[in-house]
């Protein structure tokens, strides 16, 4: 009786241990379904919209000048071609680096004010959050094509593909520590491998995103910081050259991809 | 002040698909904070009740409902209106697409 009870339990193990990875995928597959029918990210973008029209700063300004790439206040496509380099700021930049430009340049704002509260959390969302949905939202059904002809755009790329094999802090993390291998993951959550562009494809086309877990409206920048910050290395500054390579050398990996975001995490 | 509300209504096959989001922390009980959650839901087509709805804690943070009314015709109004249980309230009006 036992041992028949054992042989069950061997075939068992041999069969059901793949069907059941399988249905926790078709299963969150489907729940990422049910929510992005009805996804709390539309509400970030309404309130995006209302801080981009709101006049702020000392210039008492709003951002509907903003020139996200294709003239100012063009908001249609400007984020699918982000991030790209900027003549009037000579570097590259991604969405919210050119956000935070224009938060300085037109409302009059100091980088230290504007910066004070880029990351927010459930109860008090951050104002580079909304924005940050609203001009996403923008370029829905929009292929993504970030500049790549510029020398300091091929520099970004370059530098972020360096950043993204670079091992550095107190456990000697790189992004390919978890992103690097095909399989990985962290709980549930499966760990892209970026280099690859069937795999940045659909990162590149639903971000920036509505986290289910935390309630929050969660942007690329965030991402960066949050990955330095898990792999113990000092905090890169907001809209760094560093964090924009990554994220620039990113998107040209996943490029071609329809937008479809703003999206929903687990 | 309340956050902001969206909401799509459609015709599909003789009934109206209502979607609507709304922004709110719906704390429970268990997050030790004070009791906050939408208690009421009420949506009105064409100024006349059709749903009175109780809610309860159990329902998320943000959370969005959906619901089909019968019959329905392009340009109908849609209201639907929150309460909680702090007396704050938040309302949305549409038309049927």
């Amino acid at each position: 009786m036992t041992r028949a009870f054992a042989a069950i339990l061997i075939t068992c193990f041999g069969f059901c241990a793949p069907a059941r990875a399988q249905d926790v995928k078709t299963e969150i597959e489907r729940y990422r379904q049910m929510v992005s029918e009805g996804s709390p990210a539309e509400l970030f973008e309404v309130e995006g919209e209302a801080l981009w029209k709101k006049p702020q700063g000392p210039k008492q300004a709003s951002l509907e000048k903003c020139d996200l790439g294709l003239g100012p206040g063009v908001l249609k496509g400007a984020y699918a071609a982000l991030p790209r380099y900027f003549k009037d700021a000579d570097r590259v930049m991604d969405l919210e680096t050119r956000l935070l430009h224009c938060m300085t340049t037109l409302q009059g704002r100091s980088r230290e004010e504007a910066t004070q509260r880029v990351f927010g959390n459930a109860d008090r969302p951050s104002e580079m959050e909304s924005l940050s949905a609203y001009v996403a939202a923008q370029s829905r059904g929009l292929k993504m094509a970030p500049g790549e002809s510029h020398p300091k755009e091929k520099a970004a790329y370059e530098l972020g593909r360096a950043l993204y094999f670079q091992r550095a802090g107190p456990w000697d993390f790189a992004c390919t520590s978890c992103h690097g291998e095909e399989g990985k993951r962290i709980r549930l959550q499966e760990l892209p491998v970026l280099l690859k562009p069937e795999n940045a494809r659909g990162v590149v086309a639903t971000w920036p995103a509505y986290r289910i877990s935390t309630s929050g409206f969660i942007t690329m920048q965030w991402r960066m910081n949050n990955c330095y910050q898990q792999m113990r290395m000092p905090e890169p500054a907001f809209g760094s050259d560093a964090t924009v390579a990554l994220i620039h050398f990113i998107t040209v990996t996943g490029k071609g991809e329809v937008y479809r975001g703003p999206g929903n995490k687990r | 002040m309340a956050g902001p509300m969206k909401m799509r209504a459609t015709l599909a096959g003789g009934n109206t698909e209502v979607r609507v989001l709304m922004t709110h922390p719906m704390t429970t009980a268990q997050s030790g904070q004070p009791l906050h959650f939408i208690q009421n839901v009420t949506v009105k087509l064409n100024g006349r009740a059709v749903i009175e709805a109780e809610v309860s804690q159990a329902v998320s943070r943000n959370p969005v409902f959906s619901f089909r009314l019968k019959g329905g015709a392009k340009g109908d109004k849609i209201e639907v209106a929150w309460l909680d249980n702090k007396g704050e309230s938040n309302k949305i009006e549409t038309a049927v697409a």
